[in-house]
């Protein structure tokens, strides 16, 4: 710390006008959310805030990374961390703590203070800053959790028949689903025994090159293992899609319809008949 | 002296069951063996088991495809069996298809499939 007096003036000026800034804060941030959060729960956050504030910058002084920010940065952090799971910019959130200094500033600039504002200011901005920091990696953590439950849940396969799976396919096929998605047919295939496999497109949005890529490979798997694939829930626009786009799906049957594909399935496991090997023995 | 692989006959299909990974040497002997097999019981069909594998690279895929075709040629069918789910993908990003090679999820389901084609024909894909 360089200079004692100003620390210290600065402080009695805050503690002497708590109550007035507090409110005066609480006003500023509670226009900027535009009413998206109750009054109440900013006035909570601010007015913990505020006193852990002051304790910190009484036995810190101005290193904001010093251990006695150690409080003020946890309440930070939960106040950023709530914010970004409700939806609020990171420039709403940062500016939560960058308003106080709008507050302070009528009070703090009048007199010979102006140095004692600067240094508070400068403290003020890290702790937007940090605020800034946890907001963004939060949302990094609502984003991954998401793709990964969205990995869980599309990829279920059910048994439509004895000896027939389906795969309702629901969204973009990417790589790694594809991955997945294969991983879990061909399983099941064993598992159940099954010698038919119906891929439903129904829910995928689009296909392109890419995605018919991605179907193709899970198809051409499924017959190596023995089992006969059917690509069903083709949609017109997606059929006129696919021709336009020369993709070409070979010996694949395709059909309109998962109702379609399960009648085509039942046919072809009727017309094979029972497996019978007891004639050769 | 290298390890044979066995060739067991079953009314008149042929079953190869591949235990292990296999070298040049022995697939050339497979090849060899199994044509000889083919010849001496007039056998109508071969079912491979590859359920053993757990690698199966394009060596292996491409000595599946000429071995079925040799069998062809001398008036048998043959259908690849039990290949693992892990063994396809790897297959399937390695871009082997195995095409032109009939497959099946097992022994049972093979040997019924060659049963229908002997009768049938063919099953049309």
């Amino acid at each position: 710390m360089t200079n004692v007096g100003d620390s210290d003036r600065l402080l009695g000026l805050l503690t002497e006008g708590r109550e007035e800034f507090t409110g005066q804060w609480v006003r500023s941030v509670t226009s900027t959310l535009a009413g998206r959060l109750p009054a109440a729960e900013v006035q909570q956050d601010l007015h913990e805030l505020y006193p852990a504030l002051l304790d910190a910058l009484r036995s810190g002084g101005l290193a904001t990374r010093d251990e006695s920010y150690g409080e003020v940065r946890s309440l930070l952090t939960e106040l950023s961390r709530n914010r970004a799971r409700q939806g609020f910019s990171p420039t709403e959130t940062a500016f939560s703590v960058l308003s106080l200094k709008d507050v302070l500033e009528p009070a703090l600039t009048a007199g010979e203070d102006v140095r004692a504002y600067l240094q508070l200011a400068r403290v003020l901005d890290d702790l937007g800053l940090y605020t800034i920091e946890v907001h963004a990696k939060t949302r990094e953590e609502i984003i991954s959790a998401q793709a990964e439950q969205l990995l869980e849940l599309s990829t279920p396969v059910v048994k439509l028949w004895e000896g027939v799976v389906g795969v309702p396919l629901v969204g973009t096929l990417d790589s790694a689903r594809t991955q997945v998605v294969m991983e879990k047919l061909l399983q099941s295939l064993l598992d159940l025994n099954a010698t038919h496999a119906i891929v439903d497109i129904t829910g995928v949005p689009a296909v392109d090159t890419q995605v018919a890529q991605h179907l193709l490979k899970t198809v051409v798997a499924a017959r190596m293992m023995g089992a006969e694939c059917v690509i069903s829930g083709i949609r017109p626009q997606i059929a006129q899609t696919i021709v336009a786009l020369g993709i070409e799906f070979g010996d694949i049957t395709t059909k309109a319809t998962l109702a379609d594909a399960l009648r085509h399935a039942l046919d072809r496991i009727e017309a094979r008949g029972p497996v019978e090997i007891g004639g050769l023995l | 002296m290298s390890e044979r692989v066995p060739i067991l006959k079953i009314g008149d299909v042929l079953l190869v069951s591949i235990q292990f990974d296999l070298e040049d040497q022995m697939v050339m002997d497979l090849q060899e063996d199994l044509s000889q097999r083919i010849v001496d019981t007039g056998a109508h069909g071969v079912v491979i088991d590859i359920s053993a594998l757990e690698i199966v690279d394009s060596f292996v895929g491409r000595m599946l495809a000429s071995t079925a075709a040799i069998s062809r040629v001398l008036g048998a069918e043959t259908v690849v069996v039990g290949m693992r789910p892990a063994v396809a993908m790897t297959l399937v990003e390695l871009g082997l298809s195995l095409g032109g090679v009939r497959t099946a999820l097992n022994l049972e389901q093979g040997i019924g499939e060659l049963r229908r084609s002997r009768r049938n024909g063919p099953v049309p894909r």
